[in-house]
């Protein structure tokens, strides 16, 4: 999916853990670095890389002789020169064994009429010793045509074995309803869906529509089958016909909304949204989907249209600070807030490009949105929105930091985007968790938080430790000094 | 890994056979259109193609030049058009444009299609309405089974997923009855036949067919595989969704391994250059280490990086002869060795790269919490918060899926919220996907106390009842529970142990991910294997919601070795992940597993299947 790429995920995602903690190994790693360097030098040395065994590889990647390299060769090639490389020398792919070193001098043709060439085909004539086989392969390789058996007067058993193999066959002479089903239901007995959609073919052809569906609504897989033949050659009338007749409200009403995907054109597809969406047969919520699909189009086309003028006036500092890398049509919800929250965050509610109308029309939840506000903020190093994000004020007019996300998140998200330390730090003091805050302090380098909270902790030892891990002579050092010295506090330890 | 082995395992069959008998097959085609023609190659079948031949050996049966198909116009001289197509409609439809464009320009071609791995009604239909039947040659090419390592077999079809599970199509059943067939005929017979699913039991009764058809040219012989086993994916959707440990299938998952062969990036060969590698059990280093536990797969790789310079240190102080032979005789393993290593552990850092970013322990941690189904509430806003950050649509699909089948469903206030969440962040006609997977039955809501145990007395008597069997076709996404707690219970697939679990030295199946979870596909197949039927595991079965059984063939003397090699038959897919705890399982008891897959599969490509998206947004 090709979002709009703000280099989201540099930031969206997060590592708060390491994976797979190999810490241990690390040294082996090196070392492994260290062998491979090692062998790397000694190429020069001997470099017999003409005769080497190993696989040949173009630029490509692909193995030198194999088929897909060819076709790219040949079409990277001009088409109308074309000739395909003399490839007689090439060496076939390492792992194709015995089997591509022999080499193709014979004809099979002659190997069919019996003509077994001695040594040639080891290991192929070996294996046609057992009786078993001999017969078996015969039937592999006789082409279709070859068949001349053609008789006309089968049983529906029959007709339809025949048509399960392969052979030649004729339906037309089935023509009673009761001919045609059991043609069908012998079809489906033997499990051939190839077969079956066979049937179902002659049976649309031959039978009235209402009959043909009404039967087939007695035959779930004889019905799957032609629901799936009709999707594929793309007969959409007979198709909602189908589930019209047989009440599936559902998948008619899917079927007819799937066709606005294959649209390219963005007001086409609003107004085939609006015109023929929003009043087909959904349950109340997917109704309510399908009317926010129609609405976030139609805003889309607005906004694309001011903002790529905007754009292109060079007027307003951000498009020309952050130039847009896409267009928002056709993005999902998230990523228009994003992109709102990008370019039109100081907007009023009033105007439909503005987050606040987006959250509000779509009933984005209060999370979702400030996730999504915090990283476009974050993003664009706009600390004072990031702050006022989380400032709720009582009725007493006290300000007070609130965040549904957790503060953990938070500082994760602005780590990511490099928000500075002193931004970071007042972060990390929200987090309410003791333990969690201490982790992600250190891990951020936060050192205020985390020598506050040692103290907080009246954790001497740990503070002593923490000592050796800031700067010499740093202001950091001086004030764990100072709390060291400080003989007010109880230690714990 | 320390096995305490039981017995040795049996040898397994060479399966070189297969593909020696494909080519031949394919040569036979070409040389049914004489004389130089051009050679158009679908996509799809360009990696498996490479599998077994190369541009030397086409060549040499006249085939001039190649070129993928594509929704391209042709520019081609030859006067002779061979297209090599898996039967889809679009690619006939695309050739009946070439034909008619000749036909308009009165231009004279010949025309050969060769349909694999056959080719359906619907190309025939669509040939007849587009006015070429007749004017195109049609021919089908038997290409379903490739042999990827010595014991994996793949379909290479990973439609079939898609085809039969979500749209309900069996178009794909024959081919599975067919592949079973050719390996009765060539490493059979059989002797015993285990299987659950509906699939399964179908494709058993087809085969049994194809059997019957051709009893009479059977001839008495020594068989190589003993039993088989057959297994409808949707009996256990939790496994393949489950993060992948293992390193094969942690490479799997990461850079995806397509036919066998995997591309590795600049990241990886630290260069400028992408190198595309045979994973199988020929490269020594990748054979060591593919069925391990990752946090091993480091160890293992310095040891064998100290070793490989104590081998090149030695050079140090040879006299010129002493080089020569040295050069000659060990220089050249050590190079192949050389080289693997350094690719498997670029392949190694980059994974741990990527997987350190993503947040990969949270990950395992709440996948784990909803194996054992605590912390549920917590599970869902880890995945929430997932969606809200839009991080991968695939992985949030995953969670919700994972969610979905380890609780029966999601509660409705649930479904409904997150449902909302997921099409605000990766866009509404995701409501289309989730529909799919609400059909196959990944995603689904919970039905209200009430009318479920209404809905499912009714659903039992029409499951019971012979005559309505038919109808509960319709049924089968409302009559298919997962049932998960109820069978990790009864199977004790959430091991219980003191202190760590040793990965190292695994004890049981479970260290394909981390200790946590057995996998429930590997587990119910060991339990069957070790009764030698599905007798006392009713219960079980039940869960599972039927469809089992399990046929004695014919009689095999059972001591012979044949009868510890297993053919397990994945109808929808596996994954890496299975087939190393098959295999684990196999060496603690003297199995030898042989996959048959229709394809391989992982939690995104199942996932992928489903999903609908815009075309212009996708």
């Amino acid at each position: 999916m090709s979002r709009i790429k703000f280099d989201e995920e540099e930031y969206w995602n997060s590592s708060k853990f390491q994976a797979f903690t190999f810490d241990d190994e690390d040294d082996d790693l090196f070392q492994l670095k260290e062998s491979k360097r090692a062998v790397n030098s000694l190429r020069e040395i001997v470099d017999n890389d003409e005769d080497d065994e190993l696989e040949k590889y173009s630029w490509s990647g692909e193995p030198v002789g194999s088929i897909s390299w060819s076709i790219k060769e040949s079409s990277s090639s001009s088409r109308a020169a074309g000739e395909v490389r003399n490839q007689g020398q090439q060496r076939c792919q390492s792992n194709a064994g015995p089997l591509s070193k022999q080499g193709s001098s014979y004809s099979l043709s002659s190997l069919f009429k019996g003509l077994n060439k001695p040594g040639t085909l080891n290991s192929f004539s070996d294996a046609f010793t057992d009786t078993s086989i001999k017969s078996f392969a015969p039937e592999l390789r006789r082409p279709k045509a070859e068949y001349q058996d053609y008789g006309g007067d089968w049983s529906i058993e029959d007709t339809v074995r025949r048509m399960k193999r392969g052979k030649v066959y004729s339906l037309e002479r089935f023509r009673s309803l009761k001919d045609k089903l059991q043609l069908l239901d012998e079809a489906v007995r033997l499990h051939d869906g190839n077969v079956i959609t066979a049937v179902l073919i002659f049976l649309k052809r031959t039978l009235g529509t209402e009959i043909f569906f009404r039967e087939l609504e007695l035959r779930p897989v004889a019905l799957q089958h032609f629901i799936h033949f009709l999707q594929e050659i793309n007969d959409q009338k007979i198709l909602q016909d189908l589930f019209r007749f047989l009440d599936h409200a559902e998948e008619l009403a899917l079927s007819m909304y799937r066709e606005n995907l294959n649209i390219p054109n963005a007001e086409e597809r609003r107004d085939f949204l609006k015109t023929k969406c929003i009043r087909l047969p959904f349950s109340a919520d997917d109704a309510t989907h399908i009317k926010d699909h129609y609405t976030l189009l139609e805003r889309q086309i607005i906004i694309e249209a001011n903002d790529k003028h905007l754009e292109a006036s060079g007027q307003e500092e951000i498009f020309r600070k952050h130039p847009r890398k896409a267009s928002i049509l056709f993005m999902p919800l998230v990523t228009t807030l994003f992109y709102s929250c990008i370019y039109h965050y100081t907007e009023g509610e009033g105007t439909f490009s503005s987050p606040a109308n987006l959250k509000k029309t779509f009933r984005i939840p209060e999370k979702q949105y400030v996730l999504t506000a915090l990283a476009a903020r974050a993003k664009l190093r706009a600390w004072h929105d990031v702050d006022a994000l989380f400032t709720t004020k009582n009725w007493l007019g006290y300000t007070k930091k609130k965040a549904p996300i957790g503060f953990h998140r938070v500082v994760e998200i602005l780590h990511k985007n490099s928000a500075p330390v002193q931004v970071l730090q007042d972060y990390v003091r929200l987090v309410d968790d003791v333990d969690l805050k201490l982790n992600i302090a250190i891990k951020y380098k936060c050192h205020n938080v985390v020598i506050d909270t040692y103290k907080d902790l009246k954790d001497r030892h740990q503070l002593m430790v923490y000592r050796c891990k800031v700067d010499r002579n740093s202001p950091e050092e001086e004030k764990i000094d100072h709390i060291l010295s400080n003989l007010q506090i109880r230690w714990k330890n | 890994m320390a096995f305490s082995d039981r017995r040795d395992a049996p040898d397994l069959p060479d399966f070189a056979l297969l593909k020696r008998l494909a080519l031949d097959q394919l040569i036979y085609l070409l040389e049914q259109l004489p004389g130089k023609k051009d050679l158009f190659i679908e996509p799809d079948l360009m990696s498996p193609l490479d599998r077994i031949a190369n541009v030397s050996i086409l060549k040499q049966h006249e085939v001039d030049k190649l070129y993928k198909l594509e929704n391209k116009p042709v520019y081609s001289n030859s006067d002779q058009l061979c297209f090599l197509i898996r039967p889809r409609i679009k690619h006939v439809k695309y050739i009946a444009g070439i034909v008619n464009a000749d036909k308009a320009a009165k231009r004279t071609r010949k025309y050969k299609i060769i349909f694999s791995p056959l080719k359906l009604y619907v190309c025939d239909m669509v040939l007849e309405e587009q006015g070429i039947f007749g004017d195109v040659i049609c021919d089908e090419w038997y290409f379903y089974l490739l042999p990827l390592d010595d014991d994996i077999i793949s379909m290479e079809l990973p439609e079939f997923y898609t085809d039969y599970f979500l749209e309900g199509d069996q178009r794909w059943l024959c081919t599975v009855a067919k592949a079973l067939h050719v390996l009765n005929s060539l490493f059979g017979p059989f002797t015993k036949s285990y299987g659950i699913g509906r699939c399964a039991k179908m494709v058993y009764e087809m085969w049994k067919d194809l059997e019957d058809e051709s009893e009479g040219d059977r001839k008495e012989k020594r068989p190589a595989v003993g039993s088989i086993f057959l297994f409808d994916r949707d009996v256990d959707y939790i496994t393949p969704l489950c993060s992948q440990v293992v390193y094969e299938g942690l490479v799997d998952d990461i850079f995806r391994i397509k036919c066998g062969s995997v591309e590795f990036g600049p990241e990886v060969t630290s260069s400028d250059k992408s190198i595309k590698v045979l994973l199988n059990s020929q490269d020594k280093v990748f054979n060591e280490i593919r069925n391990e536990h990752f946090s091993n797969v480091f160890g293992f790789l310095s040891q064998k990086a100290r070793n490989l310079q104590i081998q090149y240190d030695k050079r140090r102080g040879m006299d010129i002869k002493q080089m020569k032979t040295f050069v000659s005789q060990e220089l050249k393993g050590l190079k192949q060795e050389h080289r693997l290593l350094s690719l498997h552990i670029g392949a190694c850092e980059s994974i741990m790269k990527k997987k350190t970013k993503q947040d990969f322990q949270d990950l395992l941690k709440t996948e784990h919490s909803l194996l054992e189904g605590f912390d549920i509430r917590e599970s869902i806003s880890f995945i929430e918060e997932h969606i809200n950050r839009q991080v991968s649509p695939i992985e949030s699909l995953r969670l919700l899926c994972l969610l979905s089948i380890t609780e029966n469903g999601l509660i409705s206030k649930d479904y409904r919220s997150l449902k909302t969440q997921y099409l605000q962040s990766y866009g509404p006609e995701h409501l289309l996907t989730l529909y799919n997977l609400k059909r196959v039955g990944l995603l689904t809501e919970q039905v209200p106390g009430d009318t479920l145990t209404a809905v499912e007395s009714k659903m039992s008597k029409l499951v019971t009842d012979k005559a309505a069997g038919k109808l509960s076709d319709a049924f089968s996404s409302l009559a298919k529970k997962s049932n998960f707690r109820g069978l990790s219970k009864k199977l004790n697939l959430i091991p219980h142990v003191d202190g760590e679990y040793d990965l190292k030295i695994p004890r049981d199946m479970a260290y394909i991910f981390s200790g946590a979870y057995i996998p429930l596909s590997c587990k119910i197949i060991e339990q069957v294997l070790d009764r030698k039927a599905w007798t006392g595991l009713e219960e079980v079965i039940r869960l599972l919601n039927g469809n089992e059984f399990a046929d004695p063939l014919s009689e095999g003397s059972p001591t012979s070795d044949s009868q510890r090699l297993i053919l397990a038959v994945f109808l929808g897919g596996c994954t890496f992940s299975e087939i190393s705890a098959l295999r684990f399982l196999g060496k603690s008891k003297g199995y030898r597993f042989i996959f048959l897959t229709t394809a391989i599969t992982n939690s995104a490509r199942l996932l992928e299947a489903v999903v609908e998206t815009s075309l212009n947004v996708s």
